[in-house]
């Protein structure tokens, strides 16, 4: 894929970190405001997605940017099942009910940043998997569609 | 009740694309209207007049709120609308590749 | 009994597990499968051994506040044992199966993880007590299945993949309609709530809408008949070991067992409901079978015949539905049940193992038409006899489980005096005798071709897999002598025949 004019690069250049910054405010904030990890997630994917359509990328580049963002998704979700059964995990230790989604941690002051226990330790998580997804789906047509070009050439 | 029976109408339109149409882009539109629809549905059940959003804060602990359950069911459908929305236009792109064209008449390999 | 949760969270975590670590180390996809497969069976197992009871586990701990189930409540009864042991079972031989048979195909890591995602989904579904948790984890089924079907990525099977896709949706659009509905008329989506609010108050005409759309998107999953024309072509195209979990398992856990829950435990049993799923049973039954005849090729035969073994299922669980809306005879009542619970049972093996066979044939041959085969039975023994087995077995001949199954849905019929109903499954049952001695004899007995002078036998996995199947088929059915049948069977049908009890023994906990 070519990448576009020296406008859009430089847009993009300014653009970009600030989406990105909104997509992790987004998704920090889950537990207080409307928002949480799949917006969030959506958000930074979208950074990323402009990124890719303004700069370009030859296939290879673009195949090894898709195995990366494919192992995030999966990390992802590695760690939110071991958050959500940590209090099952911890048990074995510290004394903590054997239950799935407990919310084990301290649940702290509402409305505070660090407060409501795991949730947003869990809405990172999703933030990360929904992030990562999105751009793999991305990555995944547009090779497809190089491969295509690739073969008339 | 004017907004469920747009709702359903709605709900109509994606069925007459998914069943009418013959190619495979417009039939995964008319899946993404059927399942909008429905979303829009539940969004309407979990509807309270004059409600506000269901965020609890400092001195509104009593105020009239909507039904947030709807909400977060409407949020886990829209997750799972963009995986199967997004395997549709997978395989609909490789189908392209093998046969050529979008038209379904054209692609008929299985029969009976 | 914190181990109910381990039937989602193990195949979940292997379904994750396996992309990151499979893609380097070559042997851990199968083996991380397989063995939370037979972890799992184990787990069932002991549960079965451990007699008649029931659990229901609060994630997250929340339970009930104020008379309101505010958390999602996952249940284990005697029923969901039954389906579980069916899903993990006969996951853990293709999954066995699939060792040898997935080497021709790329991306083995990405086969095993749709296949565990698969595993995780159909047992969510089967313990989960809150409607809108069977709808995520029956879409999680759904989607691992419709990238499964088209995993080798031929014309057909993409043409196959896509179609079922689109019915499927529409299914899943019908089922989250009826949930929407659901929560509209009563607030609530706990199964045991909606079911105690029903018997409690008069519900209106609201109630025969969701049943519609419910037996719709349900049906359309379990492929009953007006809408079953997706199935034929899925269960054909894919991947052998994944035919043989849709056309063994997915069909039951997702569509049959969720229909049985529903409309024994959450609706009122109405005389016109009943009437309707009776037909439905019936239409399948027949039509199935008769668009099976015409077919040459192997699996897509198969496929037609899993529609009308599940119309004999439907047969029997609706006439025990019929009469209990009479409420005449229980006793009979639970006998028809029976039945069709026990050919649930059965034909998850039978038509489990036929695939699997079906698929050695064609992993060796690489055809599925039998004209083209021929005279195997001289060559590949141990698929043939496998292949004689679970033939047999579909078909009714004696010693084998099908013949039990059958049987006792026709005697039930018969005592019930649905004659006429009788009457098509016996015939339904010669047409399904003479189809299989039609596949074996071209297929296997036929004269040698000279093309297959060269032929060997499957790999290991692939016959010991296949092997242990044919043996399951004449072991399950002893499940059906009494004195066994009362720690397996009788309690599923009882947990039926409780009605709200469910309910009661939900929320009482």
């Amino acid at each position: 894929m070519k990448g576009m004019t020296i406008i859009v690069k430089k847009v993009t250049q300014i653009i970009a970190g600030v989406i990105f910054l909104y997509g992790l405010y987004i998704t920090i904030q889950g537990h207080l405001s409307p928002g949480g990890g799949f917006a969030g997630g959506t958000i930074i994917a979208g950074s990323f997605i402009l990124l890719v359509l303004a700069f370009g990328n030859d296939v290879l580049g673009l195949v090894k940017k898709e195995i990366r963002s494919s192992f995030i998704e999966a990390l992802g979700i590695f760690l939110f099942i071991l958050t959500a059964s940590g209090a099952i995990i911890l048990s074995f230790y510290l004394n903590y009910d054997k239950i799935f989604f407990k919310n084990f941690l301290t649940k702290g002051v509402p409305g505070e940043i660090v407060s409501a226990g795991f949730i947003p330790l869990l809405n990172i998580f999703i933030g990360m998997e929904v992030a990562a997804a999105l751009f793999t789906l991305f990555l995944a047509f547009v090779i497809k569609s190089e491969e295509k070009e690739e073969k008339k050439k | 009740m004017i907004v469920f029976i747009l709702c359903v109408l709605l709900f109509l339109v994606g069925l007459y694309g998914v069943l009418i149409k013959r190619n495979l882009i417009k039939i995964i539109i008319g899946l993404a209207i059927m399942e909008y629809s429905v979303n829009l549905f539940l969004i309407l059940v979990g509807y309270r007049d004059k409600g506000t959003s269901p965020i609890v804060t400092k001195g509104l602990e009593n105020a009239l709120f909507v039904d947030p359950l709807p909400q977060a069911m409407v949020l886990t459908a829209i997750v799972i609308g963009v995986a199967t929305t997004a395997l549709l236009l997978g395989i609909a792109v490789m189908i392209y590749k093998k046969y050529g064209t979008f038209n379904i008449r054209k692609i008929n390999e299985l029969k009976g | 009994m914190n181990y109910i949760p381990l039937y989602v969270i193990l195949p979940l975590l292997a379904g994750v597990i396996i992309p990151i670590v499979g893609r380097k180390v070559k042997f851990i996809p199968a083996l991380l499968t397989n063995l939370v497969l037979l972890f799992l069976t184990i787990l069932t197992v002991l549960f079965i051994l451990k007699g008649d009871f029931f659990m229901v586990y609060k994630v997250g701990g929340w339970g009930i506040i104020k008379g309101i189930p505010v958390g999602i409540f996952l249940v284990v009864d005697a029923l969901s044992r039954l389906v579980l042991l069916i899903v993990n079972l006969i996951g853990l031989c293709a999954g066995l199966y699939s060792i040898s048979y997935i080497k021709k195909f790329t991306g083995e890591e990405k086969y095993f993880a749709l296949f565990s995602l698969m595993i995780a989904g159909m047992n969510g579904v089967v313990i989960s007590g809150d409607l809108f948790n069977i709808f995520v984890f029956l879409e999680i089924a759904a989607i691992a299945s419709y990238a499964l079907v088209a995993f080798g990525i031929r014309k057909e099977e993409l043409e196959a993949s896509f179609k079922y896709q689109v019915l499927g949706g529409i299914s899943s659009m019908m089922i989250l309609l009826g949930i929407g509905i659901t929560y509209w008329a009563f607030s609530t989506l706990n199964i045991a709530d909606v079911s105690s609010l029903l018997r409690s108050r008069n519900p209106g005409r609201i109630v025969f809408f969701i049943q519609a759309l419910f037996l719709m998107g349900f049906g359309l999953k379990a492929a009953l008949v007006p809408f079953h024309s997706w199935l034929p072509d899925a269960h054909s195209s894919a991947p052998s070991p994944i035919s043989a979990m849709l056309s063994g398992v997915l069909i039951k856990a997702i569509g049959m067992y969720v229909i049985l829950r529903l409309f024994f435990n959450m609706f009122p049993v109405s005389y016109k409901t009943s009437l309707i799923i009776t037909l439905i049973g019936a239409l399948s039954m027949i039509i199935g079978v008769f668009l099976a005849i015409g077919q040459w090729d192997i699996k897509r035969l198969l496929a037609y015949h899993s529609i009308s073994q599940m119309g004999y299922v439907v047969t029997g669980i609706g006439a025990g539905l019929l009469l209990i809306s009479k409420g005449q005879d229980l006793s009979l009542a639970a006998f028809a049940i029976l039945g069709g619970i026990f050919h649930l049972y059965n034909h998850a093996i039978f038509k489990g193992l036929l695939f699997l066979t079906a698929g050695s044939v064609e992993h060796r041959t690489g055809l599925r038409d039998m004209r083209q085969i021929g005279g195997l039975g001289q060559k590949m023994h141990l698929t043939t006899t496998s292949s004689l087995a679970a033939s047999m077995a579909i078909a009714g001949i004696p010693p084998f489980n099908g013949f039990f199954s059958k049987l006792i849905i026709i005697i039930a019929l018969l005592k019930a005096h649905y004659y006429m109903l009788s009457f098509f499954a016996v015939l339904v049952s010669v047409i399904t005798l003479s189809s299989f001695l039609k596949l074996q004899r071209y297929t296997f007995f036929e004269k040698l071709k000279q093309d297959w002078q060269q032929i060997k036998e499957s790999p290991f996995w692939m016959t010991s897999s296949m092997l242990f199947m044919a043996m399951l088929c004449l072991v399950t059915s002893a499940l059906i002598i009494p004195g066994i049948r009362e720690r397996f069977l009788s309690p599923a049908v009882k947990a039926l025949m409780e009605l709200g009890r469910y309910s009661l023994n939900v929320l009482g906990q």
